[in-house]
């Protein structure tokens, strides 16, 4: 099948988990698939929207959440997106500043251990901060329609904390985060990987918890492309599925790990020293391949949702299923893997935090998927997930629904 | 300071290519109260200089930490103008039109700057009222809330039905000069004291 188009620009943002566009072009996997594929780093991810829906990008590196945020018009003018592809999970991690790290472990020794332990710690110390009338902590993560956002949230609601009222948090890019920790204008971060290496590694910080830690194996960035567009690329978007295949599973070969590094480090894609990619390789616990990590979860997309509902960003009623099955086209994916020989879930959905190691579903083998607090996640029952939540800031227009 | 004036802060990342836009500005009399890159602190600089307008490089990370400052309102929001010099500005044009309060031209050529500042405060503040009527909504809906949960709390003490809870709400509002969300506040207040 021919391409309707062969020549595309891709929009990334510097970070390791851009790694299967970049191995796909310099691999020659876009090649073999007839592809002329420029990649387009990009500055915000406010950029990455804005030329994505315009169409001065084919296709772009985005967060989850993001794709579903547009497709629904939370952010900027309303835009149906699809991901046919998830490019990786994990790859995050918070870090918080020296002097937020001494006083977590004067308090308690044990605070630094445990993801559990860490935040309760952290508690007691918003706790007497208030007292004493200092203000609140500042807790910096990259987009409000992240994961990082939803994971920073997590962990702090898990401990107590009201993440809207108890710290003030503020979005900085990526490439930023160090600066404003080492200048002491932030206490922690949440921020995708090498970040938190370069933050460390320069003595601005110290890496708490990882990603891992909050969410096993938490979705992270999609490939987003619009919706209209692949209506009217089916080929090329199969192509491009199939290279992006073919990239990730070159990645998952450990063998490959330097030359993914030295690729990485160079100017156009991190511009960065091969240290810490290599080190936020490890921390980050990227997963490219292994687990079916490319496979589109409807379930991810609605826990996403969920999320978003806890945390007021969404203020109108909406069918999740129908958001997640317009948005995450596993069809599409299936296509793709069935072309390359490649096995796939033939279900949409799976349940989200039940599994504390590497279990089987049709054959496949899956990766843990525990959150932090052991709370399960079914799909079907969203709003009864989202109300049974100790803390949350649910819109004032879908409050009723749920009181339901 | 005459009401043409603006309190500008510029946001760039290649301080030359800002420079004839700095000077241009200058020159019709506004106010650059700070120039700063994406890597200091964009948050405590507006905070600090309360600008009437930010001008940002497109190619600035600092787009994101901005876009959330005017979406959380922790500040007061502002209009943001977004110049460029790249090729892509036929097309971001078509979407920052249609988005929000931002403007966008490619080229930094002085003659144009005034019109784009002026079309710029015009669109922000159009956005800001339909901000407004939705944050009105908003504020209605809880109060409606709080209504609801008042006559609750009237008619499970007192044995009303609801619309007896309802008109006897208003009748006490009335009587006290209050808005009835005000008086449903107190009410609940006093039922959680209460229990």
């Amino acid at each position: 099948m021919q391409p309707e188009t062969r020549d595309l620009t891709l929009g990334f943002i510097p970070l390791i988990d851009a790694a299967p566009l970049a191995v796909a072009r310099e691999q020659g996997f876009f090649e073999t698939e007839g592809l002329n594929v420029r990649l387009s780093r990009e500055a915000s991810w406010a950029n990455i929207r804005d030329k994505l829906c315009v169409g001065s990008l084919h296709g772009a590196h985005m967060l989850a959440p993001m794709s579903l945020a547009i497709s629904l018009g939370l952010n900027g003018i309303r835009t149906p997106l699809v991901s046919s592809f998830s490019l990786s999970l994990n790859g995050n991690a918070i870090t918080i500043s020296n002097s937020l790290r001494e006083q977590l472990k004067n308090l308690n020794p044990e605070a630094l251990a445990s993801a559990h332990q860490s935040v309760i710690s952290l508690k007691q110390i918003i706790d007497s901060r208030r007292r004493e009338g200092q203000a609140p902590l500042t807790f910096a993560m990259v987009y409000p329609y992240s994961c990082h956002n939803y994971l920073l949230r997590y962990w702090l609601a898990a401990g107590g904390i009201n993440p809207d009222e108890d710290v003030n948090l503020v979005v900085i890019p990526p490439p930023q985060m160090v600066s404003q920790l080492a200048a002491g204008r932030i206490d922690g971060l949440c921020v995708g990987e090498p970040w938190n290496q370069v933050a460390a590694a320069r003595g601005y910080g110290t890496i708490l918890l990882k990603g891992y830690q909050i969410w096993q194996n938490a979705p992270e960035k999609v490939l987003a492309l619009r919706a209209d567009w692949a209506q009217e690329h089916p080929h090329t978007h199969q192509a491009l599925l199939r290279a992006l295949l073919a990239a990730s599973r070159w990645l998952a070969d450990d063998r490959h790990r330097d030359e993914t590094v030295a690729m990485l480090s160079q100017p156009q894609y991190l511009d960065l020293p091969p240290e810490p990619i290599a080190a936020g390789l490890k921390t980050g616990g990227h997963v490219f391949y292994r687990y079916c990590a490319n496979f589109p979860w409807r379930s991810q997309a609605i826990w996403l949702l969920s999320q978003m509902i806890r945390w007021g960003q969404i203020g109108q009623t909406l069918d999740p299923e129908a958001l997640a099955a317009s948005v995450y086209r596993s069809d599409w994916y299936r296509e793709a893997c069935a072309a390359a020989d490649i096995p796939c879930p033939s279900v949409d959905h799976k349940p989200e935090g039940v599994h504390v190691s590497e279990w089987q579903l049709e054959s496949l083998t899956l990766g843990p998927d525990r959150f932090l607090d052991g709370r399960e996640f079914d799909p079907a029952k969203m709003l009864d997930y989202v109300a049974d939540a100790d803390i949350a800031s649910i819109h004032p227009a879908l409050e009723n629904t749920r009181q339901q | 300071m005459s009401n043409n004036q603006l309190k500008i802060i510029l946001i760039d990342e290649q301080p030359e290519r800002f420079e004839i836009l700095d000077n241009a500005l200058r020159e019709q009399g506004h106010e650059i109260v700070a120039r700063i890159s994406a890597s200091e602190d964009i948050i405590a600089t507006v905070e600090r200089t309360q600008p009437d307008i930010i001008i940002v490089d497109l190619e600035s990370p600092g787009r994101d930490t901005l876009e959330s400052m005017q979406a959380i309102n922790r500040d007061r929001p502002r209009p943001i103008v977004m110049f460029t010099n790249d090729g892509d500005s036929a097309t971001i044009e078509r979407a920052v039109k249609s988005g929000v309060s931002a403007y966008i031209v490619d080229g930094l050529s002085p003659e144009r700057i005034r019109p784009i500042l002026d079309v710029a405060m015009h669109r922000f503040r159009e956005y800001q009222q339909l901000r407004n009527e939705l944050e009105q909504t908003r504020m209605q809906l809880t109060e409606r809330k709080l209504i609801e949960k008042a006559k609750g709390i009237l008619m499970k003490k007192r044995g009303l039905d609801e619309d007896q809870a309802y008109q006897s709400l208003r009748k006490m509002a009335m009587d006290r000069n209050l808005k009835l969300s005000e008086l449903a506040r107190s009410i609940i207040a006093a039922a959680e004291l209460l229990e």
